[in-house]
């Protein structure tokens, strides 16, 4: 789903942001990226979406090479991504209803049906009530659940949220983080930068620490499904299966 | 129709701006309108001159058909006439009377042997009247000749100067309107830079993006065109009687509704195309996408 080869971010002022990036995150994987401010995480963001271009390296997001993508086939990339931003970035002109329906706006999507579907994923994330409310007039954790809203209205298969918990009190991250968690057992694929280290404790899903640009740590990697698969064809399986009913048998 | 609201939107939440470029095209679209009811009107009393007869040759009392005949056979052998038209003493009363019946001191004072009987004469080119005129000149039977050159060349002369100016000041204003547009909406578009940006990271494409823009820019041209066109349609219905008593006789005025109308649509289309070059230029001046 989502691979990086080589990837490197050089910033005009000289620093990097990213230095030499090898990952491979693959559908229906919730990932955590666990850093310090300015480790990195945004910008691994924003590379993944095009907002910026890579310095050097690969990087491929489904069946697009997102390093060399073509600015006409960039809104077909942010489609297939939709993003929590840290800033939240909502319209503070336009009502949450407006904010959450402008995706679909974009694709061409509108009317009857469209209305539907923000009111579906409004009520999905516990905001309906307050659709034709200003972003002004919303607590912390609403305008999270308003930004996650925007950025699953148009079912993507990526879901990058950055902080999305930054601001937030102990109860209200657990309620956004088991939004997320609910959208990725439906499929999708998440990854949630965050300082939480208490979610990510608790969560014990696979966990990317990132410092000053480089991976440093790839916890819980038994999530990744795709290693699995290729152990199945391999028939390395096998005997882990024997191996573990074994040991229930004994449990029992 | 989302941008049609969105546009709205734009032009609601900055009044002040909005009032701007639509006094700047109403002001433009007056002087367009002026011009133009200037340039019809100069062009219909030079029609009025020219389809009038060009020579007036006046007759000696004892001029005999005879000679009236031989000369007007002279003249329209030359091949430089374009009409002739002989008017008898008796036509002549006539058209006197004509013109004077509302004053019976002057009908009672006047009889068909006082007036002498005429040629109207047209000539195919402007430039042969003077010929003719001298040709009519030295006729022993020919008393006076009278030729309307002078007036249709001043008006003219005035006409081409009008248009000239006009020209001059529609392309200037149309070119301040422009730049005043661009300035307006490119300053909409930087105050709303961080919206666009959050757009673009949607996935909005740049025409999603340029849309409102551009139908803002229409919306100032066409309120404009309609202002301006109102105010100078009502100034003209105003004045026409005093103007209709000023050019008596000369068939300028009232105006037609149709002809009216048709200078609203094309205001309108002028109004529309000087707004989407205007916000065509402040989006891609200040809208890189």
């Amino acid at each position: 789903m989502i691979k990086l080869d080589g990837v490197s971010k050089k910033f005009a002022t000289g620093t990097f942001g990213l230095s030499e990036i090898n990952l491979a995150i693959d559908k229906g994987e919730f990932v955590f990226l666990v850093g310090a401010t300015g480790s990195g995480k945004t910008t691994l963001f924003r590379i993944l979406i095009r907002d910026l271009v890579p310095s050097e390296g690969k990087v491929r997001v489904g069946d697009l090479d997102v390093s060399t993508l073509p600015k006409s086939k960039l809104t077909t990339l942010r489609k297939m991504i939709g993003v929590v931003f840290q800033d939240l970035k909502l319209l503070n002109d336009r009502t949450i209803f407006e904010n959450v329906v402008l995706p679909l706006d974009v694709s061409g999507e509108t009317g009857l049906g469209a209305a539907e579907k923000v009111e579906k994923i409004l009520r999905k994330v516990g905001i309906f009530e307050h659709k034709d409310k200003f972003p002004v007039q919303l607590s912390g954790g609403e305008l999270q659940r308003t930004a996650i809203a925007r950025a699953l209205v148009l079912s993507p298969q990526i879901i990058l949220a950055d902080e999305p918990t930054g601001n937030l009190d102990a109860a209200t991250s657990w309620e956004i983080v088991k939004i997320l968690s609910d959208i990725n057992k439906e499929g999708t694929t998440v990854i949630m930068a965050t300082h939480n280290t208490d979610i990510v404790k608790s969560m014990d899903m696979r966990t990317i620490h990132i410092d000053r640009g480089k991976i440093v740590k790839d916890e819980n990697i038994k999530h990744v499904v795709i290693k699995e698969k290729e152990k199945d064809e391999k028939g390395e399986n096998k005997d882990d299966k024997e191996v573990k009913e074994k040991g229930e048998g004994k449990k029992e | 129709m989302k941008f049609f609201s969105t546009a709205w939107r734009n032009i609601r939440r900055s009044p002040y701006q909005a009032l701007s470029a639509v006094l700047i095209m109403s002001l433009t679209f007056l002087v367009i309108s002026f011009f133009v009811f200037l340039l019809v009107g100069s062009s219909k009393i030079i029609n009025f001159f020219e389809s009038k007869p060009q020579v007036t040759a006046f007759f000696k009392n004892d001029a005999t058909q005879q000679q009236i005949n031989g000369l007007q056979n002279e003249l329209s052998t030359s091949g430089e006439i374009a009409s002739i038209k002989f008017v008898s003493k008796d036509e002549a009363l006539k058209i006197y009377k004509e013109q004077n019946k509302d004053d019976p001191l002057l009908l009672d004072l006047v009889t068909a042997d006082v007036l002498p009987a005429s040629f109207e004469i047209s000539a195919v080119k402007i430039e042969d009247l003077a010929g003719i005129s001298e040709t009519l000149k030295k006729s022993p039977i020919v008393s006076e000749v009278i030729y309307q050159r002078d007036v249709v060349s001043a008006l003219t002369s005035w006409t081409n100067a009008i248009r000239q100016i006009g020209l001059a000041l529609i392309i200037l204003l149309s070119a301040v309107s422009v730049f005043i547009m661009v300035t307006i909406i490119g300053v909409k578009i930087s105050r709303k830079k961080p919206d666009i940006e959050i757009m673009k990271l949607i996935g909005a494409t740049s025409w999603y993006i340029r849309w409102p823009f551009i139908i803002e820019g229409v919306t100032y041209g066409a309120i404009g065109a309609i202002i301006g066109w109102t105010i100078s349609v009502g100034v003209l219905l105003y004045t026409t009687p005093f103007l209709e008593s000023f050019l008596k006789g000369i068939p300028v005025l009232p105006v037609s509704l149709l002809s009216l109308l048709g200078l609203l649509a094309f205001e309108l289309l002028l109004a529309s195309l000087l707004g989407i070059l205007s916000s065509y230029l402040a989006v891609l001046r200040y809208l890189k996408t």
